[in-house]
């Protein structure tokens, strides 16, 4: 964003940047339109309420700009649900609270952390299993191999013996 | 196996046959995820969420109507017979694109459709509607986008379906298009209408 403020400072990369920009806004937004208008940024009554409340937007997802988190997204939909997130912190809602709130109403895909459930074992785990896999695919070459060159050894006798230690 | 002495010289230029089988099994796996995301990426519904509402009841609200903002008028007075509640605003270009679509459906009278003018000027609604006419039976104004959070909305055009009872049947994110309509919308309102 700061490339358009110092267009000549950045020199050619400018307008550059300012088509990267104008992509991804027009990702934002294919489908869906959204409200127009700037309201006033949010107001915080203590730095302990801002750091609960950045915590809390930055796991929840903007549900207009999907890869964006509540935090960052500067839809118009998600400047409502960060209003509605700091009245509902207001109110005395725990975090658990508020997430439930908006995952009621926009479903669970608005956390960033999903859930620890039957259906998403696999997201939760399914990395972790390929990566065993694979380690166990390895592990398994590994000592073919080894157990080749030690036949093999042992079958010329070319080799000295403190070269099939490992 | 059976006989190291000849066998094992050779033995460590192959992989095995099961690392062989896992690997292309995955990279077929990848394929597959890769052929599906080609698939889907012509379909505009790609990045659009299930609606969490779907199955349970309508929002409870209170909105004054736009047309006579004194009145107000609430979830539990549009009750007793099924509704389409569609999410508009004058701001919206999609809104424009859909409106002949869903004026042709209103004009079927099969159902009431219920405007939902989301964040919008009052002003601005009016002459939009007075503009391209009016195909609601009523239309709410949500100045402030009050409920808008409530019904789960992302941005407009959104187009609900709400059985006689008050509980969300269908939604649809996005414009509405005469294939929407015909093969989503008009199915879903049939079922809705034979369970009453």
């Amino acid at each position: 964003m700061s490339a358009s403020v110092l267009p000549v400072a950045t020199g050619l990369l400018a307008p550059a940047r300012a088509w990267l920009a104008l992509a991804l806004l027009a990702l934002c937004f294919t489908a869906q339109a959204q409200p127009a208008g700037n309201p006033a940024p949010l107001q915080f009554n203590d730095a302990a309420e801002e750091t609960r409340f950045r915590a809390l937007a930055a796991e929840l997802r903007c549900v207009l700009c999907q890869n964006q988190s509540l935090a960052d997204s500067h839809a118009q939909i998600a400047q409502d649900m960060r209003r509605e997130v700091l009245e509902l912190m207001r109110q005395g809602r725990s975090d658990a609270q508020i997430k439930q709130f908006l995952v009621d109403r926009y479903g669970e895909f608005v956390l960033y952390r999903p859930l620890l459930e039957r259906h998403t074992l696999l997201l939760w785990f399914g990395p972790a299993g390929v990566l065993l896999v694979g380690a166990a695919v390895v592990w398994r070459i590994v000592r073919r191999r080894a157990a080749g060159a030690a036949h093999d050894n042992a079958g010329t006798g070319a080799a000295s013996e403190g070269e099939q230690e490992w | 196996m059976t006989d190291p002495h000849h066998q094992a010289p050779r033995k460590p230029q192959g992989l095995p046959a099961i690392a062989v089988a896992m690997g292309a099994l995955f990279f077929a796996g990848l394929v597959g995820l890769m052929l599906y995301g080609v698939v889907r990426s012509g379909d505009a519904d790609r990045d659009v969420l299930p609606s969490a509402l779907i199955g349970k009841p309508a929002p409870d609200f209170v909105l004054p109507l736009l047309h006579y903002p004194s009145v107000e008028v609430g979830a539990a007075q549009l009750r007793g017979a099924p509704y389409v509640l569609n999410v508009w605003g004058s701001w919206c270009v999609e809104c424009r694109v859909e409106h002949p679509v869903l004026t042709a459906f209103a004009q079927t009278k099969r159902v009431r459709v219920v405007g939902y003018n989301w964040k919008d000027e009052p002003e601005d609604a009016l002459r939009w509607l007075e503009r391209y006419g009016n195909p609601f039976f009523v239309v709410l104004a949500d100045k402030e986008g009050r409920y808008a959070l409530d019904w789960g909305v992302a941005g407009a055009p959104e187009t609900f379906l709400v059985d006689g009872s008050g509980i969300v049947r269908w939604k649809h994110t996005g414009p509405l298009t005469e294939q929407v309509v015909q093969e989503r919308l008009l199915p879903a309102l049939e079922q809705v209408e034979q369970a009453r």
